[in-house]
């Protein structure tokens, strides 16, 4: 596996002037376990994220990473030790729990758009109601970013009437315009047709590019390559090897890892 | 072939020929009537039985309604009149209009049901369309309470101290909040409700002393016709609606006593006839009131209705709910919108919107079920035509009556279902 070709797709020059990771511990994940009754998801989850970091989290279907970056906001209970975000820890105090979520956003694989609303009214319904920023404001933010992700365009019109990708743009701009400090993304592009794929990578990578702290689950190597500073593979429920992406990918410690890589990568 | 070119192949046109005129049976009328009526056997032997059905249908009430008789003050003045021939005496309606719309209100107050009435419409205007500017709303909030003391009239104290409690209400969430949703919903239904129970009454009492205000009092058992269906149907309409998303949500709920306490209660009410709740309404509920307590006959009725309407609107909004897709509410926690809010902008709407059939429907079968007050001796449309027959005057006349009644609802429940109609094409936001 001397010279994987990971993907051709990205072409573009990465600028890393702003991809620094830092001291600053942003998330703490000990000893983390969960449970959807009877069936142990994620055993012993130990993990910690600097800020700055973009992280590629793979691994088989069913493995728990979805449920892994759930629990980081929320979106699932784990059920024995200890997430901190930001400085605060996970717990059943809604307080807390709200405060995390305002701080990292979440882009879906099915972009989970609000369909009723506009793209606009998507983009400034939690700024407005969250973060009580006047209206007008909101809506300057808003623009702000969808036109950094290119389609400020299409501000006035409904979810349904927007592809894919578009769809998923409009995806992070939303979470973008609560200004998180933490971004995960949960497969972003696996709903999504091979030429809207790219879109939405590079709109990825030019979040990565300004120094976002980011956690993707994603079977897009040839992103991981570019973009990430550190590769997790999960299978069954535990972390089985991280490393960073050149490593990750060239040499592979565990039997499960270079497996899975011969089955993803088609060797 | 593959160089085939239009100057070298003589067979092929070099010209347009003009559009012609498509022939008749494929035009306008005719090609009409061959799609859709005449398309087949079966369907012309259903067109010519169709046809058959309403020209009978003309022909036994057209020469009945062309002979109608308007100026009569009796039945048997508008057989002189007919002398022999058949023919509709809506003389009746016009003898007894008074009557059928507002029962044996006072003659010298009509401007009070009337007013309530046009105010009403102002009332509707912010809610039902979206153009009416939103400050109205405002309006619409106070009209319950102003239609109230319009009707009943009375001590303007006792309205103001019921709307009292919803300030309560909300003065309890505002300042409860920091303590937690559950806790300062849950306090903010209970400090109203004892509001009202313990408090409103002696309120009221107490102000009216120091500052009597009020209008003539009409006492409930003037009220009759469609004054009668219109507020309980009304009432009924605007409570039941939030009652019922309230009840959707707690069995959606994953506390379990909030839950179990909406099952038994949906579930109750489902199993039981509205005519069952009814006679209830009149017998026993004054046995559980305190002793003393007058509670008003149309204020038990409203209130019965308005359960039972709830309960049927809240499984309508469940299963809104439910084909609402988990995506939704994820999005909406990872925005960090609390659970209140969730269901206020994100969840409520979409739901609402898939159930508008099924809520419109439940509406227009509560505004029906008004006229089975006439069981426990209300005197609704249906009651006073009873009444009106039962007199010397019109003993005898049937379908003017019924057939006026009908048309009456009839207009009403079409309108409801015909803004349902537009509301589900102007809230229509998907694939366009
Ligand atoms: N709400 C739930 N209740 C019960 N089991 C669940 C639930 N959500 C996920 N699981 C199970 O937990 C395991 C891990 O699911 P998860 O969605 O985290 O996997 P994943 O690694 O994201 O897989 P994929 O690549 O298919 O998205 C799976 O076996 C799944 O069936
Ligand atoms: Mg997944």
């Amino acid at each position: 596996m001397a010279d994987i070709q990971l993907d051709p797709g990205i072409d573009r020059e990465i600028d890393r002037s702003h991809m620094q990771v830092l001291d600053e511990v942003a998330i703490q994940i000990t000893k983390m376990n969960k449970w959807f009754g009877a069936f142990h998801v994620l055993r012993d989850i130990d993990m910690t994220v600097n800020r700055g970091e973009r992280i590629v989290v793979c691994g088989p279907s069913g493995s728990g990473k979805s449920t892994l970056i759930r629990c980081i906001n929320r979106l699932e209970e784990h059920q024995s030790g200890k997430i901190v975000v930001d400085g605060t820890e996970l717990t059943s105090d809604l307080k807390n729990i709200d405060k995390v979520r305002s701080e990292v956003g979440m882009v879906f694989q099915h972009f989970n758009l609000f369909p009723h609303l506009t793209i606009l009214e998507n983009c400034t319904l939690a700024p407005i109601w969250v973060r009580k920023t006047p209206r007008k404001e909101a809506e300057e933010i808003a623009m702000h970013f969808l036109e950094k992700v290119k389609i400020p365009e299409q501000a006035l019109k409904y979810p349904g009437q927007l592809s894919g990708g578009q769809q998923q743009r409009v995806a992070i701009a939303r979470s973008l315009c609560m200004k998180p400090r933490i971004m995960l993304f949960d497969e972003p592009t696996s709903a999504l047709d091979p030429e809207m794929i790219k879109e939405v990578l590079d709109t990825m990578i030019a979040l990565a590019e300004e120094g976002m702290t980011m956690i993707c689950v994603t079977h897009e190597m040839g992103f991981a390559q570019a973009v990430a500073n550190r590769v997790i593979f999960m299978d069954q429920g535990q972390i089985v090897e991280q490393n960073e992406p050149y490593e990750f990918f060239r040499n592979p410690q565990s039997e499960r890892t270079k497996l899975f890589l011969s089955q993803i990568l088609g060797h | 072939m593959s160089d085939t070119h239009a100057q070298t192949v003589a067979y092929v046109r070099d010209t347009m020929l003009p559009e012609q005129i498509p022939p008749v049976t494929e035009r306008g009328v005719v090609k009409w009537m061959r799609e859709n009526l005449f398309n087949g056997v079966l369907s012309t032997i259903l067109t010519v039985l169709s046809l058959l059905a309403v020209a009978w249908a003309v022909m036994a009430i057209g020469p009945w309604l062309l002979n109608s008789v308007w100026n009569a003050g009796s039945l048997s003045e508008c057989r002189q009149i007919l002398d022999g021939t058949s023919g509709a005496c809506w003389g009746v309606i016009k003898d007894r209009f008074h009557q059928l719309m507002l029962g044996f209100y006072p003659r010298h107050l009509y401007w009070r049901p009337i007013t309530t009435l046009i105010l009403l419409f102002v009332a509707l205007g912010p809610i039902l369309y979206p153009w009416v500017p939103r400050k109205m709303l405002w309006f619409s909030a106070a009209f319950p309470f102003l239609g109230y003391f319009l009707l009943w009239g009375g001590s303007i104290w006792f309205p103001i101290s019921v709307a009292l409690g919803f300030v309560v209400g909300y003065a309890v969430l505002v300042l409860m909040r920091p303590t937690g949703t559950l806790i300062a919903t849950s306090a903010a239904i209970i400090a109203p409700v004892v509001w009202w129970l313990v408090a409103a009454g002696t309120f009221a009492g107490w102000a009216h002393a120091v500052l009597p205000l009020g209008i003539e009092g009409v006492r409930s058992d003037r009220f009759g016709g469609f004054l009668i269906s219109l507020v309980i149907g009304f009432t009924g309409i605007g409570l039941s609606l939030p009652l019922g998303i309230l009840l959707a949500l707690g069995r959606q709920s994953n506390m379990v006593l909030i839950k179990s306490v909406c099952v038994v209660f949906i579930e109750f009410i489902r199993g039981v006839p509205l005519i069952t709740l009814l006679f209830t309404a009149q017998l026993l509920l004054g046995y559980f009131l305190p002793p003393g307590t007058t509670f008003d006959l149309i204020l038990r009725v409203v209130i019965m209705v308005t359960l039972f309407a709830a309960a049927y609107i809240a499984e309508v909004v469940r299963g809104g709910l439910a084909a609402l897709p988990r995506g939704q509410y994820e999005a909406a926690d990872a925005l960090g919108l609390d659970y209140w809010r969730a269901q206020r902008l994100i969840i409520m709407p979409q739901a609402l919107k898939i159930s508008i059939p099924g809520i419109v429907n439940t509406f227009i079968g509560l505004f029906k079920d008004t006229t089975l007050v006439v069981f426990i001796g209300l005197l609704d449309p249906v009651g006073l035509s009873n009444a009106i027959r039962a007199s010397s005057d019109w003993q005898g006349i049937y379908w003017e009556l019924f057939i006026f009644i009908g048309a009456v609802f009839f207009i009403f429940c079409f309108g409801m279902s015909r803004y349902s109609m537009y509301l589900e094409r102007r809230l229509r936001t998907d694939h366009r």
